[in-house]
């Protein structure tokens, strides 16, 4: 068989890949702290006798967009957005640490400061316990103080401080949850230069005008190389023509 | 069948929440005590198709992998209790609570709930109750003839009696809070009921222990912002077209696939 119309097949598979990608990133245009993915096509020569002329096409998922996603101010005081580079060190499900754009925090029934989708947030020390409080307050560097129950405002006390780190984008990757973890099965180095507000939410960094070009983009190109399939077919039908004479 | 659709149509499900909530604030724009509620999405599980950093060969190692993601949930809808703003009513029996803290409503199952809405009325037999005829905790009744109620922001009830000079305290309004508020469960009748997530009930006296005052003549609007809530709709509304767009387009793709081979 011709392998003219595997590697077109190959095109048109990947493309669809792509696709997913694209439409996996639209889906998460409203998720707090989303990162958006990256894809990109790489070749593969194909190996073998004869000229060699024919190269598969594979998708590879490069990594994520790095940009920041805009803040929305929503006045809630658990409420809190990483501005420019950084991570909030969180507990992942399997106990080890992990890292996440997502500020929209909680304080559970435990006092447990926790993230929306309910893993706890980790200070420098471990998981952080707020005792009850009248009002809280997030300091650019992740400290967090209150007013304490019963006390009154001009008496704050300072209670752990979030954990904000800033490993290189090639040391850390995206999970099968979507939380970022080292590479390396390591924990990440807090970083006094992340800064946090608070009050706002840090939006999805996908961008939407870029994704529906890339998504006419990929339905074009898979057009042509579904096309190029039928023109294999084609050929091959020609061939078969002329072999009844 | 093909992953691009169902990431997308993950999409139009977590828009279509969005918007639910956000009608649901609009819609509740004018109701007492009100605290106004948001989607909070997060990215679905990915699949990873080709693992990074797997062996390439004996030396090299592929520098990058597929994850395909598939799509978006909704992970709860949560309320937000910042505080409303203060209408002035001059309604002896309408009391808002500025501050933390909210009444404790008996059921007539006799269950608990809690509300921040604080338009009171009396019932027959002259007990303090919700609008909807739910009695207050702990329980105060204001006798019959009485002239005057005032409620301080202690929560002190006290009414003036015909032929007498000097008030008559009749009971003290009590103020319930929640070490995690957004752990209530809403229950419709702007009713709250407390759950494992919201920790356990603490009663206290108004003003004391970080709990908020009580006022007297006054209701808690709605903590709904209408621009927000617009703005919102704007956003969902787009967002949810992109994502109708993008199944048409993975449609497309396939249509052709059939029309073509």
């Amino acid at each position: 068989m011709d392998r003219m119309l595997y590697v077109a097949m190959t095109g048109a598979k990947e493309t669809l890949r792509a696709q997913t990608v694209n439409n996996h990133n639209l889906a998460n245009v409203s998720t707090t702290g989303f990162r958006a993915d990256l894809a990109a096509f790489q070749s593969r020569a194909v190996d073998g006798t004869g000229f060699a002329s024919r190269v598969y096409a594979t998708n590879g998922t490069v990594g994520w967009d790095d940009t920041s996603g805009a803040l929305l101010s929503t006045g809630r005081d658990l409420d809190v957005a990483i501005s420019g580079k950084g991570w909030i060190a969180v507990q992942g499900p399997d106990g080890k640490e992990a890292y996440t754009r997502a500020g929209n925090l909680q304080v559970d029934a435990n006092g447990q400061l926790m993230t929306a989708t309910g893993l706890p947030v980790l200070g420098d020390g471990g998981p952080i316990n707020i005792p009850p409080y009248t009002s809280i307050f997030f300091a650019r560097d992740g400290s967090i103080s209150i007013v304490a129950q019963g006390q009154t405002p001009d008496t704050t006390s300072t209670v752990g401080r979030i954990k904000l780190v800033n490993p290189a984008n090639d040391q850390i990757a995206r999970g099968d949850d979507g939380l970022f973890r080292m590479k390396n099965g390591g924990v990440a180095d807090s970083d006094a230069a992340v800064q946090l507000g608070s009050g706002v939410l840090e939006s999805s960094n996908v961008n939407t005008a870029d994704a529906m070009v890339n998504m006419i983009e990929l339905a074009r190109q898979f057009e042509m190389q579904v096309k190029a399939i039928r023109t294999a077919e084609e050929n091959a039908n020609a061939a078969t023509q002329l072999m009844r004479i | 069948m093909n992953p691009a659709l169902w990431a997308a149509k993950t999409g139009l499900d977590a828009q279509q929440t969005k918007l639910a909530v956000t009608s649901n604030n609009l819609a509740n724009v004018s109701t007492s005590g009100f605290k106004k509620g948001r989607a909070v999405f997060e990215d679905l599980l990915y699949q990873n198709v080709r693992q990074v950093g797997g062996a390439t060969s004996q030396d090299t190692e592929a520098p990058s992998g597929v994850h395909l993601g598939t799509g978006v949930r909704v992970v709860a809808t949560e309320k937000l209790y910042t505080q409303g703003g203060l209408t002035q009513t001059n309604n002896a029996l309408d009391v808002a609570v500025e501050g933390r803290g909210f009444f404790q409503i008996q059921m007539p199952d006799g269950t608990n709930t809690y509300t921040r809405d604080g338009s009171f009325q009396l019932s027959a037999q002259g007990q303090l109750v919700t609008s909807s005829g739910y009695t207050v905790q702990p329980g105060i009744t204001i006798p019959e003839g009485a002239q005057s109620v005032t409620i301080g922001r202690d929560g002190v009830v006290s009414v003036r009696l015909a032929g007498q000079q000097a008030p008559v305290q009749v009971g003290q309004l009590q103020l319930t809070d929640f070490v995690n508020p957004a752990g209530l469960q809403p229950l419709g009748e702007n009713l709250l009921a407390e759950t494992v997530a919201s920790g356990p009930a603490q009663s206290g006296t108004p003003g004391q222990n970080g709990l908020g005052v009580t006022t007297q003549g006054n209701v808690e609007a709605s903590n709904v912002n209408v621009v927000e809530e617009l703005v919102n709709m704007i956003e969902t509304q787009r967002a949810y077209e992109m994502n109708s767009k993008a199944i048409s387009t993975a449609d497309q793709m396939l249509e052709y696939v059939n029309n073509q081979l």
